[in-house]
């Protein structure tokens, strides 16, 4: 790692300021940004720790929607009483991410700015239609995740919490990479009233919906209606893990276990 | 540079240290504690596995700087005097080791595993809790079967609650 400065802001508002200057970069759970460090794939002149700002922190259901801050670890969310009983489509999700270690450190901010095309948490929120607050907007998760690694975070602009509006249905289904534990494909399903939402990660750049699945789970949510359903290999990933086909193939597996889970 | 002060093994310890210098260097080449060890300081392996503020953590994948103030126990600080903790000690008795080398870190994990079910868990959530640790001499048979015994002896026998 190269050289870099240390703060550790105590509000959100000095969290800004601090990352306005030079190549600043915000430091969440470190569970990827460190190691992307030690590659020296990156290298800021600064960390802003955002661990140290306690309205990142904490979760908390208002009326039908699930408000999780930014810095609540993986961990947390797992094993929240509220999440388990509102959302526990989320709260398996959450700890199904790596392993117990990187869970304690890990944190919902920082996995959907990194926007991994294999990473979890971008399936809930697409597959929730969750709404990402940040310190100058609210973002649609239909607009939140626009590519590989890319987002409409704006330079410097710090997610604040995410809303997860409840479902009246979801479930997760995720067939992991046996050696990384992150998704070779995860599919998130979930009915709230005629929306019905089908996201998948793992399979191709970033994360994306299945309108096809979608229109047919509207007619009839079961995993029958999903049959004949498939996703085109030509848009996925091809890798040493997997092939694109076979990712096509696990799209519709995943889904439909995803709408037995339900 | 930026001094920190954290508890380690109960003690007090201090030091200035560069922002870039890991948790695992703070605790193994500032405070030579080096049953902490490094393996493959990719985040892969899960050797330098310790507690901080009761979470066990990779500590080649976080600053020491973030630990200000915090609580830190690692291997070395298990044991009382020649009283091996329960978990070292089912861990001898049931050879969950051929080299040691990923030991520290399976023992730190272990225990953090027995904390959080709070009670002896299954042979699957035993399994499952080891993913962030990696060995590569046993198999990991003796080490599943090792923790069990582990998890009871500091539970008195209780079932894990999940
Ligand atoms: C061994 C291992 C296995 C893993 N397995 C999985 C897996 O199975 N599934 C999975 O989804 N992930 C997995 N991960 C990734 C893990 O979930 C990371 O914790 C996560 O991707 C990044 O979160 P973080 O809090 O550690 O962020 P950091 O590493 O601290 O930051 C990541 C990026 O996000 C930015 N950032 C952080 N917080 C904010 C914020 N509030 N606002 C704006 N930008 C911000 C940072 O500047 C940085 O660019 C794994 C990681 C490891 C090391
Ligand atoms: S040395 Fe930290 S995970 Fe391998
Ligand atoms: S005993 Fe040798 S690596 Fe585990």
């Amino acid at each position: 790692m190269y050289e870099f400065a240390y703060h550790r802001p105590n509000s959100v508002r000095k969290a800004a300021s601090l990352t306005a200057s030079g190549e600043a970069k915000l430091l969440a759970g470190g569970q990827t940004l460190l190691p992307t460090m030690k590659q020296r794939l990156a290298a800021p002149d600064a960390l802003v720790d955002l661990a140290g700002i306690e309205v990142l922190q904490g979760i908390e259901l208002k009326g039908r929607t699930l408000h999780i801050g930014a810095m609540t670890r993986h961990a947390d969310v797992a094993s929240n009483a509220t999440v388990r009983e509102a959302l526990p489509a989320l709260a398996s999700l959450a700890g199904g991410i790596g392993d117990p270690h990187v869970r304690a450190m890990g944190t919902l901010g920082g996995s959907i700015a990194n926007n991994d095309p294999a990473a979890d948490y971008p399936a809930a929120c697409l597959g929730l239609g969750a709404t990402i607050v940040t310190n100058k907007r609210r973002i649609a998760a239909d607009d939140f995740f626009t590519g590989m690694f890319e987002t409409a975070l704006e330079d410097g602009e710090i997610i604040t919490k995410v809303l997860f509006p409840l479902p009246r249905r979801a479930a997760y289904a995720k067939f992991d990479n046996p050696a990384s534990r992150y998704a070779l494909v995860g599919v998130f399903v979930s009915k709230r009233g005629r929306d019905i939402r089908v996201a998948v990660t793992g399979a191709g750049p970033c994360v994306f919906r299945v309108p096809a699945m979608e229109e047919a789970l509207g007619r009839r949510f079961s995993p029958k209606s999903l049959e004949d359903i498939s996703v085109d290999a030509g848009d996925l990933n091809s890798d040493i893990h997997a092939s694109a086909e076979y990712r096509a193939h696990l799209v519709g597996v995943m889904a439909r276990r995803a709408v037995l889970a339900t | 540079m930026p001094k920190v002060t954290m508890t380690v093994n109960g003690t007090s310890a201090s030091a200035d240290v560069e922002p870039r210098t890991l948790l695992s260097q703070f605790l193994r080449d500032h405070l030579r504690l080096t049953g902490t060890h490094v393996g493959c300081d990719t985040s892969q392996c899960g050797a330098c596995v310790v507690h901080v503020d009761g979470r066990a953590v990779k500590s080649c994948t976080t600053l020491a700087v973030q630990w200000n103030g915090a609580s830190v126990t690692t291997i070395e600080g298990l044991a009382s005097g020649d009283q091996l903790h329960p978990m070292q000690e089912a861990f001898r008795e049931h050879h969950g080791l051929q080299c040691g080398f990923c030991t520290p870190g399976m023992i730190m994990a272990a225990v953090d595993m027995v904390n959080r079910h709070g009670g002896v868990p299954d042979e699957k959530t035993i399994r499952e809790g080891l993913e962030g640790n990696i060995c590569r001499c046993t198999g990991y048979h003796n080490i599943v079967k090792a923790i069990g015994a582990g998890a009871a002896a500091m539970t008195g026998g209780k079932q894990a609650a999940e």
